[in-house]
């Protein structure tokens, strides 16, 4: 790691191109951004920097608070299902065959070469009130009152008049099972490489003193993959709370969350300014716990550090 | 002809509003900026243009057609926002034209280099958002009505009142994603004007959705006929190019402009400011208004021609379809949405906000 002070003109040369994207197409236009929510609009199609704090104050009417509140509750139930759905399926992946680990890991990957679009359209379509499961399940319903009749309940009507659909769409559950749906590949990736590197010997030392299957998973595998855990959670935390095509489609624009609200002031409201206080609220909010994490994890390592 | 219609028509479609679109055939390299060369940068939406209509003009001028495309007017407004790319010839919707020209986005046409001007029915020919026709003319027009699903209403839905004031289709009911839009008509279905600026009314237009919202199935981002069509919905608030195409697959679908009046939109051919060809363009848009041009483009791709000349070669299925032109006492009713202007463009966005939020 120290060999870049003797050749530093190698890494120079290296460094520079990646820094010099950086600081063009990231850091320049985010700037930029970051001017405009300090500004007003003059005309529409002029935006003047005047240093207002107008745009962050309108960020605190109670109908933008209640869309952040919103959104940071469902990529929230949608991370936590995440981890709870992609830990088991991260450690079937560990333990599995080389052969297999493979093929699994490909399956992980595999919603990635199809367009997010495409696959919310899929899951319009399986979701649906007259999408697949409503189907399977209509079916199913037709079965049971079918086997009622002939053992002559059926004029009791015990499972109902009719089959009615269940509302998988338009509401909180459609918008967060498109939200796990799109983030869970990348809750499993990092939970794998915390799994992958974890010592095996700790786990059988665990067994072998006497603790059963399920205190050893929670004493010893989740402390040990934390740090999977916790990169797991950001890496999956972060876009979800920016989502606006889940919402718009699997919400059927009944479950707006802010990112709807940023997508509008660049399009139709035409007020860039708004747009970009909204977003920087957004980005300081996910900066904050990001330094929070790693001021912890600092913490936590001075602490081991003493421990020992 | 009937084959032809399929595809066409989905101009406004989803993609067009999610920004997701990528659709574009991007402009390769720079614009030669020396004036006219034989070329010319047309800007235009997808799927709304003559299937053979720009290499016909290639053949009878000479002037190669650059062609790019967008997804919505505002795409289009962005792009051009901060100084033209390189465009000659643009389609703006009617609100934008009046955006652009309040912006000096656009570049006065040149009305003696356009002959076939006459060819336009002259109903079309001074708009209050262009008067005297300066800047922009008449490229399609259309309507926003409501698409339904008739064997499953019990008489033709013909009043807002059963999207915006009613329970009675309940949970069957789809709106436009576009909130100044599903603002103003529920203004229009008050008994105002669709363009009223008038807070209080505005906020009453707010107050009357919030209680409906529970009976709205979705505020779809402009797939309003893909629900229709699979049955998700009965009732849709949509594009009536959009209806149209719905009702080419399925029978069982109708549409109509509410009794209230509806909202008329039209799409107008412009020269953006700072265009490297005018020339070219001004040739362009006359030939694009010949009677057999018109014609042919209309028949393509099934809007309403302003176009009296290219009207009238067209056939009974398309002069007489209701989807395309309403009854005139229902045209007469209905309102052109005028911009608003940023004050209360931003009340709308902020009361449809809270809509959503609610």
């Amino acid at each position: 790691m120290e060999s870049w002070r003797r050749n530093p003109l190698v890494f120079a040369a290296i460094a520079l191109p990646p820094a010099f994207w950086l600081v063009l197409f990231f850091l320049v236009p985010l700037g930029i951004v970051w001017l405009y929510s300090f500004g007003e609009n003059i005309d529409l199609v002029t935006i003047e920097t005047t240093w207002t704090l107008e745009n962050y104050r309108r960020a605190g009417e109670p109908e933008i608070f209640t869309l952040f509140v919103r959104s940071l509750w469902l990529a929230g139930v949608a991370t936590l299902v995440c981890l709870v759905v992609g830990f088991p399926i991260a450690l079937v992946i560990t333990t599995s065959s080389p052969k297999w680990k493979s093929w699994l890991l490909l399956l992980i990957i595999l919603p990635f070469w199809t367009n997010l679009l495409i696959r919310t359209y899929a899951l319009l379509n399986i979701l649906g009130s007259r999408g697949r499961i409503n189907e399977a399940l209509g079916w199913l319903w037709e079965m049971g009152d079918g086997f009622l009749t002939i053992i002559g309940l059926g004029q009791l009507n015990l499972l109902g008049e009719r089959f009615t659909p269940l509302t998988l769409l338009g509401n909180n559950f459609g918008v967060i099972f498109g939200l796990v749906y799109v983030a869970l590949p990348f809750t499993v990736l990092p939970l794998y490489a915390a799994l992958e590197r974890m010592d095996r010997s700790y786990i059988e030392a665990s067994l072998d003193l006497g603790a059963g299957q399920l205190r050893t998973f929670f004493s010893v595998i989740i402390p040990l993959a934390s740090s999977g855990i916790v990169s797991a959670i950001i890496i999956t935390f972060i876009p979800t709370l920016g989502s606006f095509l889940t919402p718009d489609l699997l919400g059927r624009g009944q479950v707006d969350m802010i990112a709807n609200v940023i997508e509008r002031q660049f399009k139709s409201a035409n007020d860039w300014p708004f747009g970009a206080a909204l977003s920087f609220i957004l980005l300081y909010a996910t900066f904050f716990a990001l330094a929070a994490r790693s001021l912890l994890a600092g913490r936590r390592g001075r602490e081991d550090a003493e421990a020992f | 002809m009937k084959s032809l219609r399929k595809a066409p028509l989905s101009r406004r479609k989803f993609l067009a509003s999610t920004g997701a679109a990528a659709v574009g055939v991007t402009l390769s390299g720079k614009f030669a900026m020396s004036a006219e060369d034989a070329k010319v940068n047309f800007y235009n939406w997808d799927t709304y243009i003559g299937e053979t209509t720009l290499e016909d003009f290639t053949e009878a001028t000479g002037v190669e057609v650059q062609y790019d495309l967008f997804a919505d007017n505002d795409e289009l407004f962005a792009k051009l926002k901060t100084g033209n790319p390189g465009y000659d010839l643009i389609v703006p919707t009617n609100d934008y034209v009046e955006r652009m020209i309040q912006s000096n986005m656009l570049e006065p046409l040149d009305h003696s280099k356009i002959p076939n001007i006459a060819n336009i029915d002259p109903v079309f020919m001074d708009p209050a958002f262009d008067p005297g026709r300066k800047y922009s003319l008449s490229y399609m027009w259309g309507t926003i009505g409501i698409g339904y699903r008739k064997s499953a209403v019990d008489s033709v839905p013909d009043s807002w009142k059963w999207l915006y004031d009613s329970d009675k289709y309940a949970g069957r009911i789809a709106m436009l994603g576009d909130g100044g839009t599903v603002l103003q008509m529920a203004m229009k279905y008050m008994g105002h004007s669709l363009n009223t600026t008038d807070p209080a009314i505005i906020k009453q237009a707010e107050e009357m959705l919030i209680k409906q919202k529970p009976y709205i199935k979705a505020f779809a981002p402009d797939n309003g006929q893909d629900l229709l069509l699979a049955g998700e919905v009965d009732l849709a608030m949509e594009w009536n190019g959009d209806i149209l195409q719905a009702m080419e697959e399925d029978d069982d679908i109708g549409y109509v402009v509410p009794k209230e009046g509806g909202l008329l939109w039209e799409d107008t051919l412009c020269i953006p400011t700072g265009a490297p060809h005018p020339e070219n363009a001004h040739k362009l848009i006359n030939f694009i208004l010949d009677p057999a041009v018109g014609a042919d483009i209309a028949a393509f791709i099934y809007y309403a021609t302003p176009n009296k000349a290219a009207k009238s070669l067209m056939d009974k299925d398309y002069t007489d379809n209701p989807a395309i032109f309403p009854p005139p006492d229902v045209i007469a009713r209905s309102e052109t949405a005028i911009y608003p202007g940023q004050k209360v463009t931003r009340l709308l966005d902020e009361a449809w906000t809270r809509v959503k939020a609610a």
